[in-house]
């Protein structure tokens, strides 16, 4: 039996893995729950909102908190860019057979993958922690960061943030409505137009989200966004398509799984997430919080 | 008007190839070949029977695991280890499949996917089987000698020899194939494609029947697998990862799914444009990705039903001309 200062340090680990990765897989599953496709592509805006961070730190220079900025700025060109590709491309294969809005979010991977190489390269790119979470705390005889704890912190604030706004405000009232039956909604008189968009928006806006904030923890690099869509994949799949509350306990499985899988079995850890979303699946795949669907 | 027997006249101009005696070509024509019945055997899924399979690559991979490992570890000969590529290809989609089909549109992709993702971890891991993150470097050639001592192939490279045999056994895959579409067994397909329900309605068991075209188009992908592996060179765990899954459909979308050659004609334009392509830049995703997109929005037929279509339109504004 190992020590338990050790356990508690695994878990801390996994739990930290796990809120940097549902701000992303949040993100995708919102999309799915309205618009109904998978958008593969979600890795890459996830990519972008990286290298976004880092581009905006280079132009701001030196500065104590000028993280921060580069944050929220990064989201926010992501989220932009979302709402472009929807408003522009997507929308037009709406009424097209699923599997080609399938290989349509492909095609966006594809494409800005090379971009991301043409403009930034292919050499390694990092981003130093904020100076005032820059510390640690020892809980349990483990050392935390305070980044990381911070991160562990806003996980939950932004799961209810968005369970605020898809509960509590009349956006959020369409959002659901639209989730349920957009056909009736679209009937009722609702912009669903601008609905999709603003989804695809705020989607993205997440993407980029974890994305800029994973980048003081996690070297910047191509290829990060195959690496995360398929942990965001695994994750909404575990706890349920279009469900907030299942996307956050998916997260939290995910990253305990990887974290103790490694204790048993440690070359097949990776294994054991991809073998829990196929029994996910077969047993229950609409998730472990999401809604069967009807008919 | 007699048909003009194309499969034939294909068959000899692909033989004709090393003729030309130029070494790149060879390999071009054996790429064509392999990913050509890779496709094919996708659309078995995908074009007649109507099932999104986002993960086909995890049953090539386990084809071009299974041969090499018969050959290279267990030293069996190719004989052995190629039937036993579609063998195994096809037990695991039968396994893989028996879930998959009892799910529906995206889900059925998404655990195909799922599938296709473990089969990847596994290869990757398994260091003492499979080589791990390595792969299987070397893989033999098979015994090439008695197609020499065949009169008028005396003279050609090892290469050249694999090509005619690869050419031999896809052309003989890819006739049991469209034997198997056109039969009462293939037509059923069809109707579940259309409309599931009424074939459900008629008295067809149509899990039974997806879960058949499931595991034949897996034992066809696995033969296409045993033969890349050998092409190749090696093995290695990217041949079942998602990325090459979504390769190959796109390689099927672009021929165009609703006609039997269509994933044919894709799988050669795009490899032949890759090769082309990479001798000028290095961003040939960049344009795969373009041309997919400019396809998904302008020619969803892909390049042989956009061709149908075309060739339809003018002769039909021919025959209106006419008095």
């Amino acid at each position: 039996m190992p020590e338990p200062s050790f356990l508690f340090g695994q878990f801390v680990g996994g739990l930290t893995a796990s809120m940097f990765l549902f701000v992303t897989a949040v993100g995708l599953s919102l999309i799915f729950g309205v618009l109904r496709v998978l958008n593969f592509a979600h890795g890459s805006l996830y990519m972008l909102g990286a290298y976004l961070a880092w581009q905006i730190m280079g132009w701001l220079g030196p500065g104590p908190e000028h993280f921060w900025f580069a944050v929220l700025g990064s989201a926010l060109i992501v989220a932009v860019i979302g709402a472009a590709i929807e408003r522009l491309m997507f929308r037009h294969l709406y009424d097209r057979p699923e599997l080609y809005q399938l290989l349509f979010t492909y095609a966006l991977v594809l494409v800005l993958a090379d971009i991301v190489k043409i403009i930034w390269g292919t050499q390694q790119l990092s981003i130093s922690r904020p100076v005032s979470l820059s510390g640690g705390t020892t809980i349990f005889g483990t050392l935390v960061p305070h980044y990381n704890l911070f991160i562990i912190a806003l996980g939950p604030l932004l799961a209810l943030g968005l369970w605020l706004l898809l509960h509590r405000s009349r956006a959020g009232r369409v959002i659901r409505a639209a989730v349920l039956d957009r056909e009736m909604l679209g009937a009722l008189g609702a912009n669903v137009g601008w609905l999709y968009t603003g989804m695809f928006a705020l989607g993205a806006f997440l993407a980029g989200l974890g994305g800029a904030l994973v980048t003081p923890v996690k070297t910047i690099v191509p290829g990060m966004d195959v690496e995360v869509i398929v942990e965001v994949f695994i994750i909404v799949v575990i706890g349920g398509l279009g469900s907030l509350w299942g996307t956050f306990l998916g997260a939290v499985v995910f990253g305990q799984v990887l974290a103790f899988g490694i204790l048993l079995m440690p070359r097949f850890s990776i294994f054991s997430v991809f073998a829990l979303m196929a029994v996910i699946l077969i047993v229950r795949p609409w998730g472990l919080l999401g809604r069967q669907p009807t008919r | 008007m007699k048909r003009i027997p194309w499969t034939l006249i294909l068959f000899v101009a692909a033989f004709a190839i090393p003729w030309a005696g130029s070494r790149f070509y060879t390999f071009i024509a054996t790429d064509v070949a392999i990913l050509a019945l890779f496709a094919l055997s996708l659309n078995l899924l995908l074009g007649y029977t109507g099932l999104v399979s986002f993960g086909h690559a995890a049953y090539f991979g386990i084809g071009a695991y299974t041969c090499a490992i018969s050959m290279k570890t267990l030293g069996l000969p190719f004989w052995l280890g190629f039937p036993a590529a579609g063998v195994m290809g096809g037990l695991f989609a039968l396994v893989f499949g028996f879930f998959c089909v009892r799910l529906t549109k995206i889900y059925f992709a998404m655990l195909t996917l799922a599938f296709a993702q473990i089969v990847w971890a596994v290869c990757f891991k398994w260091n003492g089987v499979t080589g791990g993150e390595q792969g299987m470097p070397n893989v033999p050639y098979p015994d090439l000698d008695w197609i020499g001592a065949i009169p008028g192939l005396g003279g050609f490279r090892v290469g050249d020899r694999f090509y005619f045999l690869t050419l031999v056994l896809v052309t003989l895959a890819i006739l049991a194939l469209r034997r198997i579409v056109r039969s009462p067994f293939g037509r059923i397909l069809t109707v579940i494609r259309e409309n599931p329900e009424r074939a459900e309605f008629i008295g067809i068991d149509v899990r039974r029947y997806q879960l058949a075209a499931f595991a034949v188009a897996g034992a066809f992908a696995g033969l296409a697998g045993a033969l890349f592996g050998i092409f190749n060179r090696g093995v290695f765990p990217d041949f079942a990862y998602w990325t090459k899954s979504a390769e190959v459909l796109i390689m099927t979308i672009l021929g165009g799914m609703g006609h039997f050659w269509g994933p044919a004609v894709g799988a050669a334009a795009l490899t032949i444009l890759n090769l082309q392509i990479t001798a000028y830049t290095q961003y040939w995703p960049l344009i795969l990705g373009s041309i997919l997109i400019v396809l998904l929005f302008a020619f969803p037929g892909g390049l042989v039903g956009t061709s149908i279509d075309l060739f339809r339109r003018i002769r039909r504004g021919r025959d209106a001309g006419r008095p």
